[in-house]
């Protein structure tokens, strides 16, 4: 009799165990191979069968940005001109570098959510640590988000980009924030959707809402000038506002005279509570996922 | 020898309405969860069973008496409402073959993808891949989408990467239908062949006679509950004799 292998990881020859309890998210990195092939396998079914194929990952962003530009960017007069000093200077580049990570987050917790009721097939026959569904799904958007990042930089180096290391770090950190954000929302709102398609309707709602919720069509001293000071504490609680607000000050502000100012205490307040917001939905996602996980095979 | 699987008195309760809207339920709740939401009936009731490594098991019964509840337990697909499930080493289903296929994949990523699903490791997959193709009989076919596979080719290629995943529990259920009857045979006699290696199988099917051919031991179950429990060739006159 050969040698047997035993789980991915895991100890060859194993006690009597309860098969279906998995260790969550931890699972998921000890199947970093399947998750690998579910990504390989999204990535190649997207475009399968269209002419343009990648391409429409640069197409549709391009083109959304467009219709913002002109509509909001001129028309609605954000952009700054002789005739408009009040307007964002680039506001082009202000306005994409937020619509990129707007973009990321919504596809990222769209599929997440729908991740587990899209995967029933399997979940109803064969045990896997489910939460390889709606990480997958992260991972998928985060791939798709690199073209779009392609663009972003091409557009602000023509603009005479020159972003410090500072500046960089902290989009890594805000682009984590909007990854994590995504990931435990999606793990609540997957789970959810298993026991009742509602949520799939909420997550759409949430999703229109967070373009305009976070200063990505205007500037978050709009916030202030309208509303005051605690309306603006309370707009920062949102990580994505934090998570916007860390591209435009690595990818829009380097592109300009520097001028304009961070949100009070950004870097040394908001920018960390907001990872930890972050954070804690993961947990919370993750807690929230594994008591209703029990009962998907039957519920689907 | 020691124990394959252990199973003790578990039950499980299965809504029968499933249709219920977020409406109906918070009136519900609000209504002090007066009266039932959805009525229940128990799919298992009070099952224990043991099987030791190395058992070939089949478990028999009509349309709906659970058997196929019961091999989710064992392969943790669905969690018991009372009771536990234990088993020992890496259990992997052979329950419906292609569960993890991909149609618009090529022959060759769907063994990726579904080796992967049913637990194998990458460098498994990479020493088994050459025989998985030689057994689905797939050759040069490998390459292509798996839609454009005849159904017979498809259930060929799910049914050799799930025998090659060499788990220590092999839980099978209504799949030895597959294709033609020689690849039928192939099937079998591997099935077999991993019997005699000291494989623990559980097996689930209405092909009485197969079933005589290649476990020894008959569950037989009957409105979840399991009524007998002996050699097979006595569950199966057991059956018959119904």
């Amino acid at each position: 009799m050969t040698a047997v292998s035993g789980e991915p990881g895991g100890p060859a020859q194993a006690e009597l165990r309860v098969p279906g309890r998995g260790a969550g998210l931890r699972d998921v990195a000890r199947h970093r191979f399947l998750l690998k092939l579910l990504v390989d396998k999204e990535i190649k079914v997207r475009y399968r069968g269209s002419v343009l194929g990648l391409l429409w990952s640069y197409v549709k962003p391009g083109v959304q940005f467009i219709v913002f530009y002109i509509a909001l960017g001129i028309f609605l007069g954000l952009e700054q001109s002789d005739r408009n000093p009040d307007g964002l200077p680039n506001y082009a580049i202000y306005l994409f570098s937020g619509i990129v990570l707007i973009n990321f987050f919504s596809e990222a917790l769209g599929n997440a959510s729908r991740s587990i009721v899209g995967n029933s097939g399997l979940i109803k026959k064969i045990y896997l640590p489910r939460e390889l569904f709606p990480v997958s799904a992260i991972w998928v958007s985060g791939i798709h988000f690199l073209p779009q990042i392609v663009i972003l930089v091409v557009a602000c180096l023509l603009t005479g980009w020159s972003p410090s290391v500072l500046q960089l770090a902290v989009a890594i950190v805000g682009f984590l924030i909007a990854a994590f954000l995504a990931t435990g929302l999606g793990l609540i709102f997957g789970a959810i959707n298993v026991y009742y398609r509602d949520a799939e309707n909420v997550v759409d709602m949430l999703l229109m809402v967070a373009t305009w919720a976070s200063p990505v069509l205007y500037s978050w001293e709009m916030v202030r000038r309208q509303l005051g000071d605690t309306a603006l504490s309370v707009y920062m609680l949102n990580p994505l506002t934090v998570s916007v607000e860390t591209f435009h000050y690595a990818f829009w502000l380097p592109t300009t005279d520097q001028q304009f100012q961070l949100p009070p205490g950004f870097l040394p307040v908001w920018l960390p509570v907001a990872l930890a917001v972050a954070l804690f939905t993961v947990i919370l996602g993750q807690h929230l996922f594994r008591r209703l996980e029990g009962r998907f095979a039957q519920e689907l | 020898m020691a124990l394959a699987i252990e199973i003790a008195g578990i039950q499980k309760r299965f809504a029968l309405r499933h249709t219920r809207s977020l409406k109906e339920t918070v009136l519900w709740l609000l209504k002090g969860r007066k009266g039932d939401l959805s009525k229940t009936f128990a799919a298992l009731n009070d099952v224990s069973l043991t099987v030791e490594e190395g058992e070939t098991v089949a478990l028999l019964g009509f349309n709906g008496s659970g058997k196929s509840t019961l091999l989710k337990h064992i392969s943790g697909v669905m969690l018991p409402d009372t009771g536990t499930v234990r088993t020992r080493g890496r259990v992997a289903g052979l329950i419906e073959v292609g569960a993890g296929f991909h149609p618009d994949l090529s022959g060759r990523d769907n063994v990726f993808l579904n080796g992967a699903i049913l637990g194998m490791s990458e460098k498994d997959i990479h020493r088994q891949f050459d025989s998985i193709v030689d057994f689905a009989e797939i050759g040069e076919f490998i390459d292509t989408e798996v839609r454009f596979y005849s159904s017979g080719m498809y259930l060929r290629l799910a049914f050799s990467v799930a025998v090659h995943t060499d788990p220590n529990v092999f839980l099978i259920d209504e799949i030895l239908a597959v294709g033609d009857e020689p690849f039928q045979r192939k099937c079998i006699s591997k099935i077999k062949e991993l019997a005699e290696a000291g494989k623990t199988l559980v097996v689930v099917s209405h092909d009485l006679d197969l079933i005589g051919q290649i476990c020894r031991r008959g569950v037989v179950l009957e409105k979840g509950r399991i009524v007998h429990d002996a050699p097979v060739a006595e569950a199966i006159a057991h059956i018959r004799g119904q």
